[in-house]
């Protein structure tokens, strides 16, 4: 069995802070496992700018945002950048088994990081009735989609959700030339930034609706049209408020969920609730050594945020390997 | 006649009142900062975005290289600046804040690579 220091699992913002942070604070053995073929996880996707105003004080996009932080990584020898490499076990005693091409790898860490960030909700758990037709993507797929594989999902859009990256979405499918028929909103108000409310919605003549929800989509193959209707204080339909929007594609922007399900292997206590460790202290766990941070630990709205979050980590880990925590 | 804006130079989203006479912007009122005041006054005259897009690539590690515009350029020119880049075809390698057209559309604003190739 390999070992090592410190094991950061995830190189999006959160793993890539938390790895530096670490050897800034004298760990000199880190491993850093990434899934992609690139570092820099959601950022590389998110082409927007809005990144970056408090921690480097400078507006960036999301791939420039990402690029300080590989430019850092790469030019720091302690710090092994191991890509495609995906994890599939984790115990409790802080070994993990990795699979890259061609290997796998048990590894065991003095402490272990875990940066693995998060994954959208989905249709099923936004309930929403209907058939399942093609033309049905999470917001986040479209995003990726267009961005990294430079593919239109659909022409005719309805977005569910006024979640920042349902906003986003709805700019960047109508700068691609999409028609943006609506973005529907559950409740009275729109969960985004109010300047993405007016940068992507009002810049494009986008109608949003709140308090509405997505009865049912229609279509055989491909999507045809959804069924929406205003809704009360209970978020019930309200009777004979309904009506229909012919579209080609739905987006479903239903907010995000920690992705922490290796922990849970581990068998660390878990709000089941929210899907996040419970601890006393922020980026613990129960197992001691075994450290959260990022939008595995609480979804954050800001990039800046996470990266502020797993700079503690960092710390914490770098602390604990020294037995100083 | 009073106009209300959000500012959306930064996460704060300041709600913005400008006093306008003649198409032109007399007084702001609401901002926290000094952006909010020019972001209100562009707004009347002339309203500018940064703009964000992606550009084929061909025999690179990307498959599209993401872009922006290196700073806000006027909203009315979106959709044409959307149509020119989907004309671009970047065959070289390209790192982070390379120019990859200059003077874009001729608004002074370079098309810059943000990420590398
Ligand atoms: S006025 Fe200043 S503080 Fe307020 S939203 Fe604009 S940039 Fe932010």
């Amino acid at each position: 069995m390999i070992k090592r220091d410190l094991i950061v699992v995830g190189g999006g913002p959160a793993g890539m802070a938390a790895a530096l942070s670490a050897h800034e604070h004298g760990v000199k053995d880190i491993l850093l496992l990434e899934r992609d073929q690139f570092l820099g996880g959601i950022l590389n996707q998110c082409i927007h700018p809005g990144f970056g105003l408090t921690y480097f004080k400078e507006i960036l996009t999301g791939p420039e945002y990402a690029d300080r932080f590989i430019k850092k990584i790469t030019a720091v020898k302690d710090i092994e950048v191991s890509l495609k490499t995906f994890v599939t076990q984790l115990t409790g005693k802080k070994v993990l088994t990795s699979l890259s091409p061609g290997r796998m790898d048990e590894i065991k860490a003095k402490a272990i990081i875990m940066a693995t960030g998060c994954r959208e909700r989905t249709r099923e758990m936004a309930h929403i009735a209907g058939t399942r037709p093609a033309g049905i993507f999470s917001a986040g797929l479209a995003q990726k989609l267009i961005n990294i594989e430079g593919l239109l999902p659909g022409k005719e859009v309805v977005i569910v959700g006024s979640g920042d990256i349902g906003l986003i979405m709805a700019r960047r499918m109508a700068l691609e030339g999409a028609h943006v028929k609506a973005v529907i909103e559950i409740q009275k108000v729109s969960k985004g930034l109010v300047r993405n409310v007016v940068q992507c919605l009002n810049d494009f003549d986008i109608p949003l609706y709140l308090s509405h929800k997505i009865i049912k989509i229609h279509g055989k193959d491909r999507v045809e049209k959804v069924d929406v209707a205003r809704v009360d204080e209970n978020f019930c339909e309200i009777a004979g408020s309904q009506f229909e929007i012919a579209c080609d594609t739905v987006l479903i922007s239903a907010g995000l969920i920690p992705e922490n399900e290796l922990i849970e292997m581990a068998g660390v206590v878990m709000d089941k609730k929210t899907n996040t460790p419970v601890s006393d202290k922020v980026n613990q766990t129960s197992i001691d050594g075994l450290f959260v941070c990022g939008n595995a630990y609480q979804i954050y709205d800001l990039a800046d945020s996470v990266t502020k979050d797993s700079i503690l980590a960092g710390k914490m880990a770098a602390e604990y390997i020294r037995g100083k925590l | 006649m009073k106009k209300e804006f959000t500012c959306i130079e930064c996460p704060n989203g300041c709600r913005l009142c400008v006093d306008v006479k003649d198409g032109k912007a007399v007084s702001v009122e609401g901002f926290k900062c000094p952006k909010g005041e020019k972001y209100a006054l562009a707004e009347i005259e002339n309203p500018t975005r940064i703009l964000t897009s992606v550009v084929l690539a061909e025999g690179l590690s990307l498959k599209m290289v993401p872009v922006k515009t290196s700073q806000a350029i006027p909203k009315r020119l979106m959709m044409v600046a959307v149509d020119e880049i989907k004309k671009l075809k970047i065959t070289q390698a390209v790192k982070v804040g390379d120019v990859i057209v200059k003077n874009f559309l001729d608004t002074d604003a370079d098309l810059i690579a943000t990420r590398d190739s």
